[in-house]
């Protein structure tokens, strides 16, 4: 079980506080990321979940018992940290049986544990390395390890991937969804690669400076952002995000359009001059100038779309596609 | 909590450390401050008030205060002068030849060789012989006049024989001590020099900068920390330099080779002449701060990162 | 990447190398080698450099006469008397100041460094004067205390600058893991801390070791160390030389070589991290 509750809970350093009340609740089996921009407080709601730090005021309650004095270890949650934090002196063997041997598991029921968990980790033949002799990705499955064989209530991921390079990180961001397949069990996932967000979680929370600005499912932040901060924030290439006659026609302050939802048509609502066009094969990115509505118009289009640099092109946005945004940044009906 | 590794984040200032493990800390800490304080408090505080006497172990009796006398005694002796400007010369010859031949030797040691590691092995030996030993290996097997190396050198080429601790007492000795502490300073900027990113050498080669501009404006300046590092260190041995004028010239001849520490110590253990010597003591310990003042700053800018 | 560099420029470095790194450690092969000569041979006109008759002589004759053992012993006493005592208080708080840092953790280790500063001869004759006292003078007990005070401030910071490498991470991990203050400092800081504490173990014996301020000052006969021990043998001017270089290959050849295998850690140590 590993449902995760926090009630009113606030931090504070010194007199900066970090996390104003803030209400969450992860269900059980879930998996649940927490993105943001860097200095928003994410790391720190996830260390207080830890119980690395204390919280200020609050409660944090783990399957329905307040767990707010509860010491890290006897929490029943296992952390994956950003730089692996794996004991250099340590064989990877070692390395995975610490928990273990810190809970007194007894000899058989460790070994048996390890195996299971290097098999299924691919580190059986490195169990006798040290840390220092592995690469960047088997660190990385080192630390994984560490935290299954604990048979955790819930895992907590501290941007657990970003040391790795590109496409290292592609390959573990599915190990890790396989993983939450497999096991079923709770985790939580820090990151502020909206990709990562998007790929891996059942419900993700946006935060900002600490403020939670919106909790869903990827889809749902996709396609119904309650913020100008969300909308920004969540998809890629940005939304569009247009002000001044264009949005005043639609009676808001500003509106916003994804890049799929403009189409390049013979004689559209709005015109440009094709920047740099960017041709990924599957999909044609045009950056547009010159459209009086913003600097920059990004507009995706098919694959075989031969544009280039220079053309003027003819746009239309998909009417039911744009989302409204009032003075202060609030999503409209 | 009593836990003195609880505060990992020290990036966030005390702020997570527990009232605890903060009192634990103080606990910690104390036996050395105390030491370092009392190491620091009594015999400064005893120099101080013995400057003040009249005070000669040789004549036993009351030693009356006699107030500034000892000073004016100590700073307006000619041996003071000398004392002052031996000092300075030392401990700038000595670093000038260690920072300037140390990068030297360290470009050369950093091309590609055969048997590097041994040559590194040969080049830092003589940081680890004791003071006394390569003094008078040098003052005898060397610098003799009649037996010593050189002397059989200069004759070989047809030369006079030279007596450098009579003829060139201050500059045999800075060459000792150039000798000792060369190693330590290639040593270091062997090391920094392998630290610099080869990449930044090949972009500057791609711009067109020759091997001296290469060395001038990237290879030097990724040097500076390490050379102030050197300097910092190095002075701090520098300026108690005493035992290689022990046993090679004992300061002379005259005062030709002493510097303020030897100065002192004739005064303390040799003339007995408690006051002199604190005296002297103190001004030392003047001199002593106001480059540390300078030193200090320069290495609280140059540490911080 | 290292560049393919023709075999002709390498072998141009290697002998160039070689020749600068031989004529630095001439004096101490010169040394070793005059060790092994007779007196006449020492001071042979044109030297002998390889072709003489070898003998142990002179060290035989070292230990007989001047107990060259005695002294050896003092220096093993004091070298790592005041480093291990030196360990014993600077470890707590080098740990202390990297794990529990405050406001003032810096200002203290400044501090600490600048009592370096302190020149000894500022200080020579009050020490003197109480170790005549005390009846310290001329003891190893005396000589302990006093390498221990001078080299503290440099273990400190040595000490500090290796833990505070330790990442404050393994310790949250490790927290995370169910280890106890026991478990974590015997499982974890410890074994990573070791290391380090090996490298000033070995720094500060060779800085003690070859101290020669207060060993010369504070010993006479009885506690003189091999500094000391050395520096007699420049009173009387003779033919002494192979002598000389006997007791002096003895004096340098334990810390020569103990020197040889720290020098991996020597720049990072002596340093502080600041040089790695």
């Amino acid at each position: 079980m590993g449902q995760i509750t926090l009630e009113k809970v606030t931090k504070s350093f010194g007199d900066v506080e970090v996390i104003p009340p803030l209400d969450l609740t992860i269900e059980d089996g879930e998996f649940c990321v927490f993105v943001g921009p860097s200095g928003c407080g994410k790391s720190t709601l996830l260390r207080l979940i830890a119980g690395l730090e204390d919280i200020s005021s609050g409660a944090i309650k783990i399957d329905g018992s307040d767990a707010s004095d509860v010491p890290p270890a006897k929490r029943g949650l296992a952390m994956v940290f950003q730089s692996y934090a794996l004991y250099p002196h340590m064989s990877v063997r070692k390395n995975i049986a610490f928990p273990m041997k810190m809970a007194g598991v007894s000899q058989d029921e460790q070994n048996r544990r390890i195996e299971s968990a290097a098999k299924a980790l691919n580190l059986t033949d490195y169990l006798e390395r040290r840390p220092g002799q592995l690469s960047g990705g088997q660190r990385q499955r080192v630390a994984i390890g560490r935290a299954i064989v604990r048979e955790p209530a819930a895992f907590l991921f501290d941007e657990p991937l970003s040391n790795l390079d590109a496409a290292l990180r592609v390959g573990m961001r599915l190990e890790i969804s396989e993983l939450h397949e497999r096991l079923k069990t709770t985790m939580i996932y820090v990151t502020h690669d909206q990709v990562e967000a998007m790929t891996m979680a059942d419900k993700i929370v946006v935060l900002r400076a600490g403020n939670i600005e919106q909790v869903g499912s990827p889809l749902d932040l996709y396609k119904h952002p309650r913020n100008l901060f969300v909308a920004g924030f969540i998809g890629s290439p940005k939304m569009n995000l247009i002000e001044g006659e264009a949005a005043a026609r639609h009676d808001a302050k500003t509106i916003g359009i994804r890049p799929e939802h403009i189409e390049v048509t013979e004689a559209g609502e709005w015109q440009g001059r094709v920047g740099v066009a960017e041709h990924l094969g599957s999909d044609t990115f045009l950056h547009v100038h010159d459209t009086g509505l913003t600097d920059i118009l990004t507009v995706r289009s098919t694959g075989e779309m031969g544009l280039r640099h220079g053309d003027c092109v003819s746009l239309s946005p998909r009417h039911d596609q744009i989302h409204r945004f009032d003075a202060s940044g609030l999503r409209m009906a | 909590m009593t836990d003195p590794g609880r505060n990992p984040g020290a990036d966030l200032g005390g702020d997570m450390a527990t009232q605890h493990s903060r009192s634990a800390a103080r606990v910690m800490i104390a036996p050395s401050v105390i030491l370092l304080l009392l190491w620091m408090l009594v015999p400064l505080g005893m120099t101080i008030y013995f400057s003040l006497l009249r005070y000669n172990l040789l004549m036993p009796g009351a030693n009356p205060f006699i107030g500034f006398e000892n000073y004016a005694y100590f700073l307006t002796d000619p041996a003071f002068q000398a004392a002052i400007w031996n000092t300075l010369i030392l401990v700038a010859g000595v670093l000038f030849i260690t920072v300037v031949g140390g990068i030297l030797i360290a470009l050369l040691l950093d091309q590609p060789m055969w048997g590097q590691g041994l040559v590194r092995i040969l080049v830092i030996s003589p940081f680890f012989v004791m003071p006394t030993v390569s003094a008078l290996v040098w003052k005898n097997m060397f610098m003799n006049p009649v037996n010593g190396l050189f002397a059989h050198l200069f004759e070989f080429i047809g030369l006079q024989p030279f007596d450098f601790l009579s003829q060139a007492p201050l500059a045999s000795i800075i060459g000792i001590v150039s000798w000792q502490w060369l190693p330590f300073a290639t040593l270091i900027l062997l090391t920094a020099m392998q630290s610099l990113d080869s990449e930044q050498i090949e972009a500057a080669e791609m711009d067109g900068a020759s091997p001296f501009s290469r060395f001038w404006y990237i290879v030097l300046p990724h040097l500076s920390r390490a050379i102030t590092v050197v300097i910092l260190i190095q002075t701090i041995f520098l300026l108690s330099i005493f035992a290689e004028i022990f046993v090679t010239t004992a300061g002379g001849p005259g005062t030709a080779s002493t510097n303020l520490t030897f100065l002192i110590y004739l005064e303390s253990l040799q003339r007995f002449d408690v006051g002199t010597a604190s005296a002297g003591g103190v001004v030392a310990i003047i001199l002593a701060n106001i480059v540390a003042i300078f030193l200090m700053r320069m290495i609280g800018k140059n540490l911080d990162a | 990447m290292a560049r393919a560099v023709s075999n002709q420029r390498k072998a141009i470095n290697t002998a160039v190398a070689w020749i600068i790194a031989l004529l630095i450690f001439f004096p101490i092969l010169w040394t070793i080698l005059t060790s092994f000569k007779t007196e006449a041979e020492a001071i042979a006109d044109p030297p002998s450099f390889l072709f003489f008759n070898w003998t142990l002589d002179n060290y035989t004759t070292v230990q007989a006469r001047s107990d060259y053992f005695g002294h050896f012993w003092n220096s093993v006493v004091i070298s790592v008397g005041s480093t291990i005592l030196g360990l014993i208080i600077a470890i707590p708080s080098a740990w202390a100041m990297a794990f529990v840092p405050g406001k003032q953790t810096k200002n203290v280790l400044m501090w600490m460094l600048s009592t370096k500063m302190l020149p000894p001869v500022g200080v020579l004759v009050p020490i003197y004067l109480i170790f005549r006292d005390v009846g310290l003078l001329d003891t190893r007990f005396g000589l302990v205390i006093v390498l221990m005070l001078i080299n503290l401030p440099i273990i400190i910071w040595m000490l500090y600058s290796y833990f505070r490498e330790i990442p404050g991470e393994i310790l949250e991990a490790a927290r995370m893991d169910g280890a106890g203050l026991r478990s974590e400092i015997l499982y974890v800081l410890t074994p990573m801390a070791v290391p380090g504490i090996a490298s000033t173990l070995l720094l500060n014996i060779i800085l003690a070791w070859n101290e020669a301020f207060w060993t010369l000052t504070l010993t006479a006969a009885n506690s003189a160390p091999l500094t000391a021990f050395i520096a007699s043998y420049s009173s009387p001017e003779g033919l002494f030389y192979a002598k000389l270089s006997a007791a002096s290959t003895m004096a340098i050849a334990p810390i020569l070589i103990m020197g040889w295998f720290s020098q991996k850690q020597l720049v990072r140590g002596l340093t502080f991290g600041a040089v790695k």
